[in-house]
């Protein structure tokens, strides 16, 4: 069991390192990248099906104690999210393989190592049981994901980048000082001794620590009023990394703050929380309804989205916590894939605008049927896995009689339908228009860079990628049951921190 | 905490603070690392009481003062450093291309508020809301 929670660590960054020295031998990178990703992820399905066998598991680095020492736990919540997060940067990675000759590609002399000292980050992050570890796992994803997001230094990306960074550099500022002010009160950075000590503070104390992380992890996640440098920065990144962005980035965040604020027990934010949560939802889906670009629609999904997280935090129920979780789950592959296929649309017709495309259903069917299953996933209709999702987390709302947020709720999914809608109209149905302004396929029959695969070839690993993707989340709604059961044992050991606790400390 | 102590966090906090909120890239660099000072500062302060340096044989545990936070301010310090140079690089290559280290607006975000200003025709709106109906009903809500 150590060996799988070192391997999800490990593996990713051995190949990162390998693959900067393969700087000439772009298949072997690729090679080499493609089976660090993929020991990753087998890793860490395989301490998913270890854990819900024999228990939760806990690694002291280095044979210190929880004190001093850092501890990466593998327990229900980690394992529940660990194998989806991973997957999915498998699966972007072999798309980024299949783009990467086109004009829409990332460098892949650095894209590859790059995306395998993020996946290491991610796993970092997920399985850390303190919160200094979280925060230099944070730094680990948010340092490679500014030089993806930069690499290319076109002027677009070099503007949209400045506020990405400065952004977050401000919340990983405050990360610090936040744990500044926790080891003052409680002597610890260790989660399972703060799941015992913050309880135990003043409530002044207690409120601060919990409002200050609050606003930190929440300016990770994009949340209400945090969010101007999501839409902002996401759109001018090659498709590849967005996908892995919107995917996990503000995930992560939203990650962090349903096990702090839960293990240490927070409940009476709850309705502060629970009021952005519904602004979030409105705001993000209002947002995405007034765009006209496919990836800037999907990228204020990606907030309004967070709100449904939010809510289900923000209710403090064993319950709303079950539905935060499934919800997670279910978000991290159906953004990617809405991505990805935004990626595809791009490929085919040179540009994601709504004004500049069209008639794509008639064309390509095979981009309309992966882009209608997810994006029907994400306004929550059944029997896709937002159903399942959304399900959990507004059923949590009528159990706690917060009539409010659960019409909100329902009111940002009938908003992100229509927005779904606006895609659909605009790119699938009418007519294409005449001319495409910079048609790749023309560019690629022009100047044939020596050792080019051919066209086709990149469109079938892509399409590939995609339909496994797609299969991905059709998998989630067909193991509902099992996984809502998982979920809900999950936030029983977050809610009684008891047994993360004796895990920790052992 | 010692008042000196306190003082400088609060100095290099308000420094910090008043010059990332500027336009120019080369400013909010300058404003990050002081930023950055204080919160090392404030890490350092949480270690309680000072003492002899933490050192074996040199004083007893008693004595010293607390090294947890002093090991987590070195590696924080660490990772402030690459990404100064990373900005530092940002604002070079905006340089590059736009002769200044300005940060700039979302040019599409402008477009579509601007948008926000043009008159919508009633029977325009009627019609937005019957597509809206019918989208529901096909869908069965």
């Amino acid at each position: 069991m150590s060996w799988l929670i070192a391997a999800t660590l490990m593996a990713p960054l051995s190949a990162a390192a390998a693959g900067l020295g393969l700087k000439d031998h772009p298949r072997w990178r690729d090679m080499v990248t493609v089976f660090g990703l993929a020991t990753a992820a087998v890793s860490a399905f395989a301490m998913l099906f270890e854990v819900t066998s024999n228990g939760s598991h806990a690694l002291q680095v280095g044979g210190w104690g929880p004190e001093l020492g850092i501890v990466l736990v593998a327990d229900r919540f980690a394992v529940l999210v660990l194998p989806v997060a991973l997957s999915i940067i498998l699966v972007v990675e072999l798309f980024a393989i299949g783009q990467r000759r086109t004009a829409w590609g990332a460098n892949p002399e650095l894209a590859g190592p790059l995306l395998g000292v993020l996946t290491s980050g991610v796993s970092l992050a997920i399985l850390t049981g303190d919160l200094f570890t979280l925060f230099v796992a944070f730094e680990l994803i948010l340092v490679s994901s500014y030089v993806l997001l930069t690499h290319q230094g076109q002027r677009e990306q070099i503007r949209a980048g400045m506020t990405y960074v400065v952004m977050n550099l401000f919340a990983s500022t405050l990360f610090l000082f936040g744990l500044a002010f926790v080891y003052s009160a409680t002597g610890t950075v260790n989660l399972a001794l703060l799941a015992e000590r913050i309880p135990e503070l003043s409530t002044g104390a207690r409120l601060g620590i919990g409002g200050w992380f609050f606003v930190v992890f929440g300016t990770k996640a994009a949340m209400f009023p945090l969010f101007s440098w999501l839409p902002d920065s996401y759109p001018t990144a090659p498709t590849t990394i967005t996908a892995v962005f919107a995917g996990l980035l503000t995930k992560i965040g939203i990650y962090a703050m349903i096990r702090f604020h839960t293990l240490t027990g927070m409940d009476d934010l709850g309705p502060v929380i629970l009021m952005i949560a519904g602004v979030t939802m409105i705001v993000g889906a209002l947002g995405a309804l007034a765009q006209s670009d496919v990836k800037r629609i999907l990228s204020f999904h990606v907030i309004s989205q967070i709100g449904y997280m939010l809510m289900g935090l923000g209710l403090f129920s064993a319950a709303g916590t079950t539905g935060a979780i499934l919800f997670l789950i279910h978000h991290m592959p159906v953004k990617t894939v809405l991505f990805l296929v935004g990626g595809l649309i791009e490929n085919h017709q040179g540009t994601s605008a709504l004004d500049r495309s069209g008639g794509l259903a008639a064309k390509r069917p095979i981009i309309a049927v992966l882009f209608a299953i997810p994006a029907l996933s994400l306004a929550g209709l059944p029997p896709f896995s937002g159903f399942v999702a959304k399900f959990g987390v507004i059923s949590a709302g009528i159990d706690a009689q917060s009539t409010a947020i659960v019409i909100v709720a329902l009111v940002g999914g009938a908003l992100t339908l229509l927005s779904m809608t606006k895609i659909w109209i605009g790119v699938f149905w009418g007519t294409p228009p005449a001319i495409s302004p910079n048609n790749p396929t023309e560019q690629a029959e022009e100047a044939p860079p020596v050792g080019v695969r051919p066209e086709r070839a990149n469109q079938r690993l892509m399409v590939g990628a995609t339909s496994l993707a797609v299969a991905g989340t059709l998998v989630i709604s067909v193991f509902a049951g099992p996984l809502f059961d998982l979920s809900e044992k999950a936030a029983e050991d977050l809610r009684d921190s008891s047994s993360y606790i004796s895990l920790a400390k052992q | 905490m010692s008042a000196a102590l306190l003082i400088a966090i609060g100095a290099l906090t308000s420094v910090g603070l008043f010059l990332i909120t500027a336009r120019s890239l080369s400013r909010i660099v300058l404003g990050f690392s002081l930023l950055g000072h204080a919160a090392v500062l404030s890490l350092f302060a949480a270690g309680g009481r000072s003492g002899e340096a933490p050192l074996a044989n040199q004083a007893t545990p008693d004595q010293m003062s607390n090294p947890v936070p002093q090991a987590l301010a070195l590696t924080a310090i660490v990772i402030g450093f690459g990404l100064t140079l990373f900005l530092l690089a940002l604002a070079r290559r905006q340089q590059e291309l736009s002769g200044d280290d300005l940060v700039e607006d979302d040019l599409e975000d402008r477009r579509i508020a601007g948008t926000a200003n043009e008159w919508v025709p009633p029977n325009r709106v009627a019609e937005l809301a019957a597509t809206a109906v019918d989208v529901a009903s096909s869908v069965g809500l």
